[in-house]
């Protein structure tokens, strides 16, 4: 229905309709199609359907990213001990190999679904979606869904979640924003974690990170952390508390939020259906032969 | 690194575009891709051939248009095209720019080789 009223035609695209127009076709004969689809309608459409799964559910969705050992399971562990009695949790954890950070939030006593991706650099929305069915979702109140450690791909796939968050650690170096753009500028929420470690890693700057961050016109809140040192959780749990309740307001009121940043897809409507290809009228080269 | 799963979600597009057109055979595929997408354009270039053989765009030509990073200030009104890691206003500084062209992962256009209507009858 996008098609239709062409409000999948950006400035970025519409030099594409205007010349010529979809009913286009060759010289030779060939019919032209424009379609201005993401490649990524697939998923996008499986995702709206995990979010509606969680919403219908009462569930507030976070999509948890790093690069590999920048402390995501242990941030989990260390949330599910500090609001054990006030909050339940269910936890998605994607890896290539190994039940290994399954088992330690299972120690938490918290229920945990392992996707084993095998070879794949990111979670999609269909292995979210088939993890759910091994996920009772009644009486919980978070679900994370902890993505496979790597800055670069899982950006780039919707899972059905209500807010990206993304980890960045003391030993990571503090231009890892300016590095991964597309990682970072989807985060609704940067954590920069491990912050014992920034009286030996003296070279790191949080200041200089949150500047790179902001460089990426990203106004998301970023807060400093650590599941051992002085600093602790309690900005984290504190932005946590506030989304539960603002998640449970929108359920109240039917209503849903998606992360601030969308893959372009999404921003194209891409789940609205079909594409142009009003007619397709087409000459012949050859001749029609009796 | 993902680039080949998405060229088997573009040849799933195209091959039901291709069928709803009773193409023989897809012999242009136009993509757009921006650097804020994630996509490395030259990979998936790679990854093409691999995906496609045997399928009806096992032929085509895969051109990639690449999508310019492009934001509007809305404070200072300030159009910039800039780097994917410099998003901030070029003129003001804002960081409350607005992303115009850049993430594009697009399936644009196509071009078919379709059977005759009339040779059909």
């Amino acid at each position: 229905m996008c098609d239709t009223c062409g409000c999948n035609v950006t400035p970025g695209n519409e030099h594409l309709v205007r010349a010529g127009g979809p009913h286009e076709h060759t010289e030779d004969g060939r019919a032209a199609v424009t379609v201005l689809k993401s490649l990524l309608t697939e998923n996008d459409h499986q995702a709206a359907h995990n979010r509606e799964h969680f919403d219908e559910h009462g569930v507030l969705a976070i999509n948890l990213m790093s690069s590999p050992g920048a402390g995501k399971t242990s941030l989990l562990e260390s949330t599910i001990a500090a609001v054990r009695h006030e909050v339940r949790i269910a936890v998605v954890e994607g890896d290539l190999e190994t039940e290994n950070d399954a088992w330690r939030i299972r120690a938490q006593g918290v229920e945990a679904v392992q996707i084993a991706t095998g070879s794949a650099c990111h979670l999609d929305a269909h292995m979210v979606h088939d993890a759910l069915h091994h996920l009772d979702l009644s009486g919980v109140d978070i679900l994370f869904i902890e993505n496979v450690g790597n800055l670069v791909c899982p950006a780039g796939f919707d899972l059905g979640q209500h807010r990206n968050v993304t980890l960045l650690s003391v030993p990571e170096g503090d231009d890892k924003p300016a590095k991964y753009p597309v990682m970072f500028r989807g985060a609704d929420l940067v954590l920069l974690t491990k912050t014992d470690l920034l009286a030996y890693l003296t070279e790191f700057s949080p200041a200089r990170a949150e500047h790179h961050l902001r460089h990426l016109a990203n106004a998301a809140p970023f807060l400093t952390i650590s599941t051992r040192g002085a600093d602790g959780i309690e900005p984290w749990l504190d932005w946590l508390r506030g989304e539960l309740q603002q998640q449970r307001q929108r359920v109240r009121l039917g209503e849903t939020v998606r992360p601030e940043i969308q893959p372009d897809g999404v921003r194209l409507h891409a789940g609205g259906q079909g594409h142009t290809h009003q007619h397709h009228h087409h000459h012949h080269a050859h001749g029609h032969g009796g | 690194m993902h680039e080949l799963s998405i060229c088997l979600a573009l040849l799933d597009q195209v091959q039901v575009i291709a069928r709803e057109h009773r193409a023989t055979r897809v012999e242009r595929i136009v993509l757009r891709i921006g650097p804020l997408s994630g996509i490395e354009s030259s990979l998936l270039g790679t990854a093409y051939p691999l995906a496609a053989a045997g399928t009806i765009a096992a032929d085509a030509a895969l051109e990639i248009e690449p999508a310019p990073v492009r934001i509007q200030c809305p404070e200072c009104g300030a159009e910039t095209e800039t780097t994917p890691n410099r998003l901030a206003c070029g003129q003001c500084g804002s960081i409350g720019t607005k992303l115009l062209s850049g993430d594009e992962l697009l399936l644009a256009h196509l071009e078919l080789a379709v059977a005759d209507p009339d040779d059909r009858r």
